[in-house]
């Protein structure tokens, strides 16, 4: 039997958005995500400094969020953003990876709400955390 | 009391389209994305070309969410960005030499930012706004919207919040 866990990264590792940032799926399970992004010169937004742009920090804690839906016990056959809000607290070290890590602390009939934060090497100081709405799409 | 001669409108232009191609041009992140801004005098429009490498649901297909995001990050960006500069741009006090070098003055940082995605995002260009709806001396809030073929069905929004540059002391 394929467990929920894979068929979420089969589908998470599917998403041309995702792969073009270079995300790869580290942890899974039970309204858990973990999500690295390595470095990459093209997703620089400051070139002066080469602090990655903070849009990418968005697609990768928005892939997060939806694949710690997906991973709910109670989970949806898909999932979508209705809303996020990140607050960005320092720019991440040019350089490192950054790691998301998303958990979906509540799920009802139709909305799943999440938390997520963001990291570099520095596991003290997050880069940026987040919080969001998604709908939680039934299986027809 | 003479009034100053206006300048030839191509020097105006050139000053303007050198001032924007330094702010989008000298991004990485904005090339990668596909994100162009087209100019009518101070007024931006912001496009996101498709490419498949923006889907984030292949099955609809659909825009991946994050490059909704990311799009309305970049156009709140460079709205705010362009609104900080325009008098220095207008009165000639920023070198074009020097920002087409890719030498830009310190630009506002995002605090926050929150995005409604109101529709799914189509496989095909997107487009955007922005409007500074309050710029003061240390923060600013931002508003975007996002449309693709229907100027009126909006497929996402957002509210941006930005931190302002320290102004050098004596700057007026």
């Amino acid at each position: 039997m394929v467990d929920k866990a894979t068929i979420a990264r089969q589908f998470i590792e599917a998403i041309p958005h995702s792969k073009a940032l270079g995300m790869v799926l580290t942890e899974i399970g039970d309204g858990m995500a973990e999500i690295l992004m390595a470095y990459n010169p093209a997703l620089v937004g400051d070139p002066q400094t080469g602090v990655i742009h903070g849009g990418a920090v968005s697609a990768l804690m928005d892939t997060c969020g939806g694949a710690a839906v997906m991973s709910h016990p109670d989970a949806p056959a898909g999932t979508a953003t209705i809303d996020l809000r990140i607050d960005y607290m320092r720019g991440a070290t040019p350089g490192q990876s950054i790691r998301a890590r998303a958990e979906c602390y509540h799920i009802t009939r139709s909305v799943a709400f999440v938390r997520a934060t963001a990291y570099d090497d520095d596991a003290d100081k997050p880069v940026a955390t987040a919080s969001g709405a998604f709908t939680v799409e039934r299986a027809k | 009391m003479s009034r100053r001669k206006p300048e030839p409108v191509q020097i105006v232009k050139q000053r303007r389209d050198a001032a924007l191609a330094a702010l989008v041009g000298g991004v990485p992140y904005i090339q990668f994305m596909g994100i162009g801004v087209q100019r009518r005098g101070d007024e931006l429009t912001a496009t996101m070309t498709f490419d498949e490498k923006l889907i984030g649901n292949p099955l609809l297909p659909a825009l991946h969410g994050g490059a909704t995001a990311a799009f309305l990050e970049v156009t709140a960006m460079i709205e705010i960005s362009w609104a900080m500069l325009w008098s220095d741009i207008e009165s000639g006090a920023i070198d074009v030499e020097t920002l087409v070098a890719g030498d830009l003055p310190r630009l506002p940082k995002t605090i926050d930012f929150t995005v409604d995605y109101l529709r799914s995002g189509l496989p095909r260009d997107a487009y955007a706004r922005a409007k500074v709806t309050r710029s003061g001396r240390r923060y600013a809030s931002v508003q975007v919207e996002a449309w693709q073929d229907n100027r009126d069905r909006l497929f996402a929004q957002a509210t941006c919040h930005f931190l302002m540059p320290t102004q050098p002391t004596g700057a007026q």
